[in-house]
């Protein structure tokens, strides 16, 4: 834990940090800027795992072991993502959202 | 000390979230991005946690920012302007967002946690025996399943993105 600090200074910085990803998830219209929206989003929740486990169970290590595998998994759902915008700007040669209507040619 | 190394890092991780989802050039909201995950960073090395800050800043400040900044100059121009969304559905959304922060603080501030007084610090030594451990509390399933996800989810991008020619339906677009 860090020293001088209460857990619910931490708790307060990740919550508006998840409600200005949850922000800019609802107002971009760019599929790239909601996909950085969503990497906010995941680290507050990173943050949260991290700190829960090492101020209220520090003998334990679940939760910084799960913060290991969300960062994984949001790696591996970027490069997909990642993937499918470069394949629609070919496709139909925009990555707006409102452009974006048509599942499969 | 370290309460006022936690405060500028508080303050840099919030301001720059907010450049980043306000800001209307889309290769500096990337970099407003980066001070972000760079702040998040800091506060793990504050928590005593330094293989999670080793990864966040290889991971996401060395990979995923330059992932995105790779689609962005291949998809924009670098001074490309975005879209922004009506003022009116800026206010909505703030207004609902700032309704779902204050619930979520006073249920924060109405709990009372169990903290445990206590300077551990976690090693990468522990996090390694613990991820192959095979015994009761051991993380090997998991571990070997993450492996298969990176492995499919590697495969997934690269045919994804190389994709088709374009056929004559869409050149006509």
């Amino acid at each position: 834990m860090i020293a001088g600090i209460s857990i619910y200074e931490i708790l307060t910085v990740t919550s508006i940090l998840f409600f200005i990803g949850v922000y800019g998830f609802l107002t971009r219209k760019n599929l790239i800027s909601i996909l950085m929206s969503i990497e906010l989003i995941l680290n507050a929740s990173i943050i949260n795992f991290v700190v829960i486990n090492k101020y209220l169970y520090p003998d334990m290590l679940q939760g910084v072991v799960f913060s290991i595998f969300i960062i994984a998994v949001a790696a591996a759902e970027t490069a997909l993502a990642v993937a499918i915008i470069i394949n629609l700007y070919r496709q139909i040669a925009s990555v707006e959202v409102k452009d974006t209507e048509i599942m499969k040619y | 000390m370290e309460r006022y190394i936690f405060y500028i890092l508080a303050a840099i991780i919030i301001v720059s979230a907010i450049a980043s989802v306000t800001s209307k050039k889309m290769l500096r909201s990337v970099i407003y991005l980066l001070f972000t995950l760079c702040g998040i960073a800091g506060i793990y090395f504050l928590i005593d946690y330094n293989f999670l800050a080793a990864i966040q800043l290889t991971v996401y400040a060395g990979g995923i920012i330059v992932l995105i900044i790779f689609s962005v100059v291949l998809i924009h121009h670098i001074e490309m302007e975005l879209e922004v969304a009506k003022l009116s559905k800026k206010i909505i959304t703030g207004l609902a967002c700032a309704i779902g922060l204050g619930v979520f603080l006073t249920t924060i501030y109405s709990h009372q946690f169990n903290v445990v007084e206590n300077f551990n610090s976690t090693t990468t030594e522990q996090i390694g025996l613990k991820l192959l451990s095979y015994e009761a509390g051991g993380f090997i399933l998991p571990f070997e399943v993450i492996s298969i996800l990176l492995l499919a989810s590697m495969i997934g991008a690269i045919v994804i993105a190389k994709g088709k020619k374009l056929t004559d339906k869409n050149e006509s677009k």
